[in-house]
């Protein structure tokens, strides 16, 4: 039995003593004194120390509060107050109204809003329109005025329209303002660009995101749409909370949001928090009662076992069973389905397989001892009630269609559905209190793709079909992506699978012909751009932030102009507007109003939707606006729970779908790469760079890519500030770093046959053996031997869509480590 | 001013987050290298798993650590020049005009609470945001944390209300110098001295 313990203090040294505490912080000194002179960003006050005292004085010269916000997509909200003096931002604070309670709690910003003054002061800013004059990727630009850009962009626009049509001009995703709301980003029918593109006849839109991919796709077979679970101010009300592979203390990280709302509802109760991860996340670490590791993409296999547990155990709610869902035994199956295809059958081995999913049988797949399948499946099954709640990790893997799906199984198992402290097994709900957005007018084009399938629709478009490739709208796609749009986002390499192969698409450039791109900072998806665009930071425009995940509050933001465009900075409404007169649409485009006009507007409208909501100018007046919700906590399924007739679900029987018979429809009719299956029950099967791989005997690592601290996403991944408090590295176990020769802190390469990154290792107990984490979102920065230093974890992933969704599986990929 | 002014956190909720880190640096505009308040991961445990199987028994928790105001600062007691002084309102602060950058200070505090500003060539250090305090507002760190577990506050009234805890891993223990600090230990905490983990962050702090 490995020690842990031990092999850490051989990495770390001695055992902790007041003296070694003492030498870490002696290294820490030796690091001010080799960058701190350096640490300043120009743009800050030259006397910053004066220009704190005058802020603090008060005497009123040239200095002023004002209300902004972080809109990066982390699913919380945050607004910020930003200290102005002379023009320049000196103080960052966050919400000061409200107070320490569920619904009415202080919208405290994080770690990264905090650190917002050195993304706006950062020397990585885009100063001035450019042009491509090196290859794609090598970011060499020459500068061109406004005019040259919106010409330019004018007559290839033109030109791929006439030559494509519109079909050919793809929105690629970002949601670098997704909180936004004129300036939004996503989804791409929210945004000024759709806006633009509509009056010249539309484009080429994709379906779901990055994020959620395969529990999208999932979702209408078994609920018929999109069901949240319980919200987390409602685990006043559970006794027990599973968090599978669901992550608030890393993921929505607001001091107002689901970090705030998960630790004061356990505050406030006795619910038991129960995790499972194959990490032992920040969440464990503050809220859980236990964890529970699993080798990533077992997770059907484990709800198999739980599930093989309470039937054998007769501990499932047979009533609720045969009430609300079809398929779970086989009184309840559709009558096109063949005997031996319902649930139970599956699990207790007497259907096509003729295997029992007994925890034994887990065990091996998982990881997870069988002794503690049995206890936790007991556990679930009897403590009530319990809201079980996946994140959506575990669905981002190779088959995390079925995933989802299983998860939400056992929620039905247990009968803890649309009841006040149960859930359905989504992500948390949370009171969303409802407004109003920038009108886009209508897209005339109806086909839309994966949102993972654009590289393949840039090479082989005219090939991709319904059945094959997810095409909707059509059987096909008639012409491939020519022109792509990349407005603040970094997917257009980043944030996108197995970035090796994406540069090399990118790079041919009689593939897609134009690429633009409107960012704040030279990101790795920026230096691939034909044309980049300087776009102005949330603290350089005036706009309306949308609420985030607060558990029951509700809340707008008017978030303010607080200085002055940097460089020559626009706000993408008004780039848009410059390249719509360049295309003969301008009036279309602008209806003749200014940003502000609009805002007015979309209060108005709010207003209407939220009677409550202020005035445009008192709203900007108090910054923050907040509704806590009126009907209590939101409780998902509740009416179809009360009376499931008189509220049937939108699936073909009005119930919860566990056999689909639509899902065996298409498991016969489309077209799958061997090794992908579409199964109308939540099966367990072993996929391409599984856990079960035989590829494992190369490559033995699964490596997953948790969010992390330092960014939401790829954003902020430039801040200094942040990269100090929490630096890039790869997390593994002592196991795997003693049988490799690594130690803590060692330069290694983690690669495959894909790429090859540089980093950090990070030894630590918190993840399972066989198991490691490049934490998802540093920026792509490949050396000219192709190792890529920033330590990008999508350099390793894949571009292989899952079966269901055709979505992003990015968790699903083996790697191999050794020290640099 | 009241009695002495200390710090509290409640390790149990803390998830190492660091916006009370950022915070301070922001508010202090402090360099890279200069972190008047850290954040310690302490982690340990195994795992029984020599038959493939993954059963841990493994523990993290996180301490937000600042200079703690100590009533015994050995700081200010080996500072050769005088820079380094507990004030009357407790706090304690160090003149950079009188600071020479000797760095001994640096190296008696348990808390590494004195650092080095390479580009002035003096110390520096948590002043506990006096000048909000003057203003009336919390210290910058305390009204950062977006669990709300970092507090402030006299400290006769956080020990009255919190208990007296200073010596968990990996502080130091606490009669060396008397912290203004009042913790509640994680629910895996181990007592200094007693631990069985290791600091799991070096790098960072």
């Amino acid at each position: 039995m490995p020690d842990v313990a031990e092999t850490a203090r051989t990495f770390l040294g001695m055992p902790v003593t007041r003296r070694r505490f003492v030498q870490w912080s002696a290294a820490a000194g030796g690091t001010a004194a080799a960058v701190g002179a350096a640490a300043h960003y120009g743009l800050l006050p030259a006397d910053s120390a004066s220009a704190a005292a005058r802020a603090v004085a008060g005497d009123g010269a040239g200095e002023k509060v004002v209300w902004s916000a972080c809109v990066v997509n982390c699913g919380s909200r945050c607004p910020l107050r930003l200290t102005v003096v002379d023009g320049q931002i000196t103080r960052v604070d966050s919400d000061d109204t409200g107070d320490d309670e569920l619904g009415s709690q202080q919208v405290r910003a994080c770690v990264r809003g905090r650190s917002v003054r050195q993304r706006i002061y950062n020397p990585d800013r885009l100063k001035y329109p450019m042009r491509r004059v090196g290859k794609r990727g090598e970011a060499k630009f020459e500068r061109i005025t406004w005019d040259e850009a919106f010409d330019e962009i004018g007559s290839r626009l033109r030109r791929t329209l006439d030559d494509y049509g519109n079909e050919a001009v793809y929105l690629n995703y970002g949601t670098g303002t997704l909180g936004a709301t004129v300036a939004t980003s996503w989804p791409p029918a929210a945004t000024g660009v759709a806006r633009l593109m509509n009056t010249l006849g539309g484009y080429l839109n994709h379906y779901s995101d990055y994020s959620t991919c395969q529990i999208t796709a999932a979702y209408p077979y078994h609920y018929g749409s999109w069901v949240s679970s319980n919200s987390f101010d409602d685990l006043v009300n559970s006794k027990l909370l599973v968090l599978w592979g669901n992550n608030p203390h890393e993921t929505r990280m607001s001091g107002g949001g689901e970090t705030f709302v998960t630790k004061k509802a356990k505050e406030m109760s006795d619910v038991k928090v129960v995790v499972i991860d194959p990490r032992y996340s920040d969440t464990s670490v503050s809220i859980g009662d236990e964890w529970i590791p699993l080798r990533p993409g077992t997770d059907t296999a484990l709800v198999a076992a739980l599930a093989h547990v309470m039937i054998t155990e007769d501990l499932h709610d047979q009533d609720f069973l045969d009430t609300y869902c079809v398929g779970f035994d086989e009184a309840h199956l559709p009558d096109s389905a063949t005997p031996g295809s319902s649930y139970r059958s599956y699990v207790l081995g007497i259907g096509p397989d003729r295997t029992a999913k007994t925890p034994e049988w887990a065990e091996r797949i998982t990881g997870v001892p069988a002794g503690t399948i049995v206890r936790l499946a007991r556990d679930i099954a009897l403590t009530k009630p319990c809201n079980i709640t996946q994140g959506w990790g575990p669905q981002r893997h190779a088959n995390g269609e079925n995933t989802a799906r299983a998860i939400f199984t056992l929620a039905a198992i247990t009968g803890n559905i649309g009841i006040p402290g149960g859930g359905t097994g989504g992500r948390e709900a949370s009171y969303s209190m409802p407004t109003a957005g920038f009108p886009t007018l209508a897209n005339p084009v109806e086909t839309s793709i994966s949102v993972f399938s654009w590289t393949d629709a840039v090479v082989r478009g005219p090939q991709m079909t319904a059945l094959a490739d997810g095409v909707r709208g059509k059987d096909k796609l008639d012409v491939p992506i020519k022109f792509i749009w990349q407005y603040a986002g970094n997917a257009l390499i980043n944030q996108h699978g197995d970035a090796n192969k994406t540069h090399e698409i990118l790079q041919d450039e009689s593939l897609c012909e134009t690429i633009v791109v409107i960012e704040n900072h030279m990101t790795a998806s920026a230096r691939y751009a034909d044309i980049l665009l300087p776009d102005v930071t949330t603290s350089e425009q005036a706009d309306l932030a949308q609420q985030g995940s607060a558990g029951n509050l509700g809340y707008l933001i008017f978030a303010d102009q607080a200085i002055e465009p940097l460089y020559e900075c626009r706000k993408v409404y008004d780039i848009l507007t410059g390249v719509a007169r360049a295309m003969g649409v301008e009036q279309e485009f602008t209806e003749g109003k200014t940003q502000e006009d609009w805002l007015r507007e979309i209060v108005a409208a709010s207003q209407e939707l939220t009677p409550e909501i202020p005035d445009f100018d008192e709203l900007r007046e108090i910054g923050i606006f907040k509704k806590k919700n009126p009907d209590g906590p939101v409780v998902p399924l509740r009416e179809f729970r009360d009376d499931p007739v008189a509220n049937p679900l939108d699936t073909p029987s009005g119930k919860i779908e566990i056999y689909s018979e639509r899902l065996q429809e298409i498991s016969e009719t489309w077209e799958l790469p061997a090794g992908d299956h579409i199964t109308a029950l939540p099966e367990y099967f072993p996929t391409w760079e599984g856990a079960e791989d035989p590829l494992r005997s190369r490559f033995p690592l699964q490596c997953i890519g948790h969010h992390y601290k330092a960014r939401t996403h790829s954003t902020y991944g430039n801040v200094e500030w942040l990269r100090e408090a929490h630096p890039q590295d790869v997390w593994l176990n002592p196991t795997d770093a003693r049988a490799r020769g690594i130690a803590h802190g060692d330069t290694v390469h983690v690669f495959n046959d894909r790429g090859r990154i540089r980093t950090v290792a990070r030894v630590t107990p918190r993840i399972a053996p066989g198991v490691v984490s490049v934490p998802q979102g540093a920026w792509y920065t490949p050396d000219k031997d192709g190792v890529d230093t920033g330590g990008c974890t999508n350099t390793l992933t894949s571009h292989r869509p899952s079966p269901l969704a055709k979505g992003n599986a990015q968790h699903t990929t083996l790697v191999e480590i050794e020290k640099a | 001013m009241g009695g002495q002014l200390g710090f509290y956190l409640d390790q149990n909720y803390c998830n190492g987050c660091k916006a009370c880190q950022t915070a301070c640096k922001d508010k202090n505009d402090l360099p890279l290298g200069v972190t008047w308040r850290r954040v310690v991961e302490y982690s340990g445990g195994t795992w029984a798993n020599a038959d493939e199987t993954l059963a841990p028994n493994v523990f993290t928790y996180y301490t937000s650590v600042s200079c703690n105001h100590c009533e015994d600062p050995i700081c200010v007691t080996v500072c050769p020049t005088g820079a380094m002084s507990k004030g009357e309102d407790g706090i304690v602060t160090v003149d950079p005009a009188k600071c020479v950058g000797c760095r001994y200070c640096e190296w008696a505090c348990p808390y590494s609470a004195p650092q080095f500003d390479a580009s002035a060539g003096v110390m520096s250090k948590c002043d506990l945001c006096a000048d909000y305090l003057a203003e009336g507002k919390e210290p910058a760190c305390v009204a950062a944390c977006p669990s709300r577990v970092l507090k402030f506050g006299e400290i006769d009234e956080l020990r009255a209300q919190y208990g007296d805890v200073a010596g968990v891993e990996p502080l130091p223990d606490p009669s060396i110098t008397r912290p203004n600090l009042v913790l509640t230990p994680h629910r895996h905490a181990q007592r200094t001295g007693e631990g069985t983990g290791a600091i799991a962050n070096p790098e960072e702090i």
